[in-house]
């Protein structure tokens, strides 16, 4: 990381991919001020990768290689649902192309990947202790008064294997499986006899 | 009229409660109970979606990871919840018993250090104690078992508890209406809660306990059954149900979208129907802790 939009128009639905070096950790409370409170970050976005997360840290002395002063204690990833308005404006004002949650995102998202060339990479939600284990270092940290929801900077190693669910195609995993369940919903709720 | 302290009560401090209240918080965080593991070789067993195999792997592998490094299992440290089971000859200064639990969870907060997941409802700050009115959630029961006093520790993390559904049904939806709502909050949830999940289900009381009563079956080990024979059936045909949407781990599809469906009744008013839904996700997280005169036991 930092990518280009050619390389995210590569992927599609259901292929696998592996970050590398850099990764921005972003939550709710980080959108909520950076695009309704008219919060600018120092960092710059453009090209990179950002996590739904909010991690638990360890308060550390600050030194040239680890400016934040934070050292992990358990990274992992929430639920992307609630941050679905955030997308756009991600993408248009930071330059954000990849989003990294878990539970995928709706339908504004999927038009906005498809636009601006973005996707949505699935990591495995609940599954912290093993995803900690891909992250070197917290780098940085920007909107810092937000913790544990601040703007973090983490070095990465062999991020993944994460899946992709939403590509820059209009494609979307979550789409497809909540048409797949609303068409077996009939025939389960006739078993039931409800 | 008099007071008299029988001999053979058990004591147990507030020091001894809030070191039980920070160990088991921590405990909690890192290793999962064994049914919840048998629960996942059961589900690969029988998953026949090849990426939905692949998500249940990782989520093994993670379990072992966490152990292996002693690490959380997952970042969300959730809302800390205490359930309090006081035999009946124990004695206790049930004041003093809230303040300890407290004290030990917001120590676990700092000392281990956890993220602390609790805000102010209204203005969104963060103490990062892990606490704040009325939160640990605490549970008291009295119950029968002499002098034994159990502290059960449950960390809830949001994005299941973010999938609970309460409705006010009415006596003419029967329980097709019931039925119809769970398998419709499961929909609605789809892989926002981290399934595989196990869903319990309040049927009947009042809206409060039975959005209670869906929290008690969520966090109830797997392989127990309703006491309530309707229930019991109950949790069978729902679980089969749930399991036959294809909603599958993480809702990336597949077989497994729940270990299982655990429902509590209650008896309610004639003119009510009240059926709610909580959700615990995969890392159905929980730590317990006994104390008889014997000292104390940890486990799950």
């Amino acid at each position: 990381m930092p990518c280009t939009e050619a390389d995210i128009r590569k992927l599609r639905v259901g292929d696998t991919v592996t970050l590398q070096d850099t990764l921005f950790g972003i939550r709710d409370a980080t959108q909520i001020h950076m695009f309704d409170r008219g919060r600018r970050t120092r960092f710059d976005l453009n090209g990179h990768a950002v996590i739904h997360t909010a991690p638990n840290v360890r308060k550390v002395e600050p030194t040239g290689t680890n400016q934040a002063g934070y050292e992990a204690v358990c990274i992992g990833t929430t639920t992307s649902d609630r941050m679905e308005r955030f997308t756009r404006p991600l993408m248009e004002r930071e330059g954000v192309r990849i989003i990294i949650g878990k539970g995928g995102l709706r339908d504004d998202s999927a038009r906005a990947f498809q636009e601006l060339g973005g996707c949505y990479l699935a990591v495995i939600g609940g599954a912290a202790a093993l995803e900690t284990t891909w992250i070197t270092a917290i780098e940085d940290v920007d909107l810092d008064d937000l913790n544990p929801e601040s703007l973090w900077r983490f070095a990465i190693r062999d991020f993944g294997p994460l899946i992709v669910g939403m590509d820059a195609h209009g494609g979307s995993l979550y789409r497809d499986v909540q048409s797949s369940v609303e068409a077996r919903r009939a025939a389960v709720l006739a078993k039931l006899g409800a | 009229m008099s007071v008299i302290s029988a001999p053979d009560k058990l004591r147990v401090t507030p020091d001894a409660i809030e070191e039980a209240a920070k160990l088991l918080y921590i405990r909690a965080l890192k290793i999962l109970p064994d049914d919840i593991k048998q629960g996942f070789f059961r589900l690969d067993s029988t998953e026949t979606d090849g990426l939905a195999k692949s998500v249940l792997a990782t989520m093994i592998e993670n379990i072992a990871v966490a152990e292996r490094t002693e690490n959380l299992l997952c970042q969300d440290t959730g809302i800390p919840i205490f359930n309090v089971q006081i035999g009946r000859d124990v004695e206790v200064d049930g004041w003093a018993l809230k303040q300890a639990i407290a004290r030990g969870t917001e120590r676990a907060t700092r000392e281990h250090p956890l993220r602390s997941s609790v805000v102010h409802p209204i203005t969104r700050v963060n103490a990062h104690t892990s606490c704040g009115a009325h939160v640990p959630v605490i549970h008291i029961d009295f119950v029968e078992t002499p002098r034994t006093l159990r502290l059960e520790m449950i960390p809830k993390g949001s994005g299941s508890e973010n999938g609970s559904f309460l409705q006010m049904l009415i006596p003419a939806d029967g329980l097709s209406g019931v039925k119809r709502f769970v398998v419709d909050a499961a929909i609605k949830a789809g892989g926002k809660v981290c399934p595989p999940t196990i869903l319990g289900v309040g049927v009947g009381g009042t809206s409060d306990l039975c959005v209670h009563l869906a929290k008690v079956a969520a966090t109830r080990p797997l392989g127990s059954v309703c006491a309530d024979a309707e229930g019991a059936k109950l949790e069978v045909e729902l679980s089969e149900a749930v399991n036959s949407l294809g909603i599958g781990p993480q809702g990336l599809g597949g077989d497994s979208t729940a270990f299982a469906v655990h429902v509590e009744v209650a008896a309610t008013h004639i003119t009510m129907n009240p059926v709610a839904v909580n959700v615990q996700c995969h890392s159905a997280r929980r730590a317990s802790a006994t104390f008889t005169p014997e000292g104390v036991e940890v486990g799950f």
